[in-house]
């Protein structure tokens, strides 16, 4: 199956368990929202749907690739904005972005033309030749974003991509992240911030490593999400 | 044809961040030249030294001493590298490298060669300065030197991965200086011949025969009067080859990564 499942994922930090069988799904073009307070092991989450450390139980699979089988296929289809920034900051825009696109096999023209095509869709195109250090935080985001595409995944993480941002910059990326999904991208999206996600979204809450609920925002919150989100992760484990 | 792709645009980056810092070039010359311009001119009238491969002659103390210096460079330059690795920004752009679709030993190896091309570039910059300071090779054995540079680079590198994968916190480094940096460069061969070194204490100088920098600076000393010195060639590469496999090791993501917080 296309899109992301998260099958029976367990994992531990030492003698300390950061997640307890983590089970849900994500379809092709769906937006799921992952909400779990600070320490509710999305990071670690995030750790093991990227490789760069895996759990001895469970399964994950990325646009029908499993990750520990096909390490490689599944990470060619997957996106990464991960939440501290992984920028170059001494280096231009331009140079960021196919620095990537090498990463990713894309070199020559194409890579030239894919990172110009990443620009104007942000607006960027005359700031290339800019430093990354030159860019504000919403737009250092966007580019992250950018970048992320450039090799046309069809799974997009993002980890709090929102975090040091002013609540303009906020709006602009979390619609900017569920206009992606409205184009056919499978996008998981961690936050602790509960007006990032919408009614309709796909909702997972993860507290203290454990999955409380999984379905539909609306459905789950009731009218009133936030409510819910403190009801859930305020009762004592 | 993608493994190509990713080596060239990492060393590509590596280059334009090393460009980008000027002050890194100075400060990694500073070091081997104030032990040049000071150490070993004050040194010179304690310390003779007789004749000993490959020197056919009666040598001044700031000529023995430049291929050491040459080590220190990419010892620090190794060690260096490890601890950009540990910064946390460091680490961003390091997850970035290590979610590309390829195979995660061949990245690491990607890194380490643009450490040591860095590495080897300060070293024949701080050769170019020994030069003009009056300390000259053979023009060949500027030559025969390159291949020797590198790899002891690459060893010296590697040992800085290794080290990465290990080291949790940036204070740790301090550690590091003391128990790795400093050991390393005064037990070897560095500063004085093994054979002065056993005059003080025998045990003393098969700690430094057993010392992997050791043999990366008497490498580097024979090459450059166009020798060879198989014993430091073989060590070299075999320490090259277990700091490599046991940094690919470390960073497996089966483990060492996975003990560390993300």
């Amino acid at each position: 199956m296309d899109g992301l499942t998260v099958e029976g994922i367990t994992y531990d930090f030492r003698s300390k368990r950061a997640l307890e069988d983590v089970t849900f799904s994500v379809a092709p073009g769906r937006f799921c929202a992952l909400l779990g307070p600070n320490g509710a092991g999305k990071s670690t989450l995030f750790g093991l749907l990227t490789r760069l450390f895996v759990a001895r139980t469970g399964r994950i699979g990325i646009a029908g690739h499993d990750l520990a089988r096909e390490p490689l296929a599944a990470l060619a289809r997957l996106g990464v904005v991960f939440q501290a920034s992984t920028l170059d900051l001494d280096l231009t825009v331009r140079r960021n972005l196919l620095y990537f696109a090498a990463l990713h096999g894309i070199s020559g023209r194409e890579a030239e033309r894919r990172t110009a095509e990443a620009l104007d869709r942000l607006g960027m195109a005359e700031r290339a030749s800019e430093k990354a250090g030159a860019l504000n935080g919403g737009h250092r985001r966007r580019m992250e974003i950018a970048r992320a595409l450039i090799h046309r995944p069809s799974v997009l993480l993002l980890d709090e991509p929102t975090v040091g941002l002013d609540a303009a910059s906020r709006a602009a990326i979390t619609a900017h992240a569920h206009d992606l999904a409205g184009q056919g991208m499978t996008v998981l999206w961690a936050t602790h911030l509960v007006d990032e996600v919408r009614p309709e979204d796909r909702l997972v809450v993860l507290h203290r490593g454990r999955v409380l609920a999984d379905g539909i925002a609306g459905e789950i919150g009731g009218g009133d999400l936030t409510g819910a989100f403190l009801r859930m992760t305020g009762a004592p484990a | 044809m993608s493994w190509l792709i990713a080596l060239k645009a990492i060393l590509m980056r590596e280059a334009l961040r090393f460009l980008g810092q000027r002050g890194r070039l100075v400060s990694a010359l500073v070091r081997p030249l104030v032990w040049l311009f000071v150490f070993a001119a004050g040194f010179r009238a304690a310390l003779g030294l007789s004749i000993t491969p490959p020197y056919q002659t009666y040598v001044t103390y700031e000529i023995y001493i430049v291929p050491g210096l040459v080590g220190m460079i990419l010892l620090f330059n190794g060690m260096q590298s490890s601890l950009s690795l540990v910064y946390d920004r460091e680490m961003g752009s390091m997850r970035l490298l290590l979610t590309a679709p390829l195979p995660r030993w061949w990245l690491l190896f990607c890194r380490l060669v643009a450490a040591a091309l860095i590495s080897t570039l300060q070293a024949y910059a701080f050769l170019a300065v020994a030069a003009l300071y009056g300390i000259r090779f053979p023009p060949l054995g500027y030559v025969a030197a390159l291949p020797a540079i590198l790899l002891a680079a690459m060893m010296l590198a590697a040992l800085g991965l290794l080290l990465s994968s290990m080291i949790r916190q940036l204070e740790n480094f301090a550690g590091v200086m003391n128990f790795v940096i400093f050991p390393m460069f005064f037990l070897s061969s560095a500063l004085y011949p093994l054979w002065k070194m056993a005059e003080a204490s025998p045990r003393l100088r098969d700690l430094c025969q057993a010392n992997p920098f050791t043999h990366a600076v008497e490498l580097i000393r024979f090459s450059l009067y166009l020798k060879g010195n198989l014993l430091a060639l073989a060590v070299t590469a075999a320490a090259f080859l277990l700091f490599g496999a046991l940094a690919v090791w470390g960073y497996d993501p089966a483990r060492g990564l996975a003990s560390r917080k993300a």
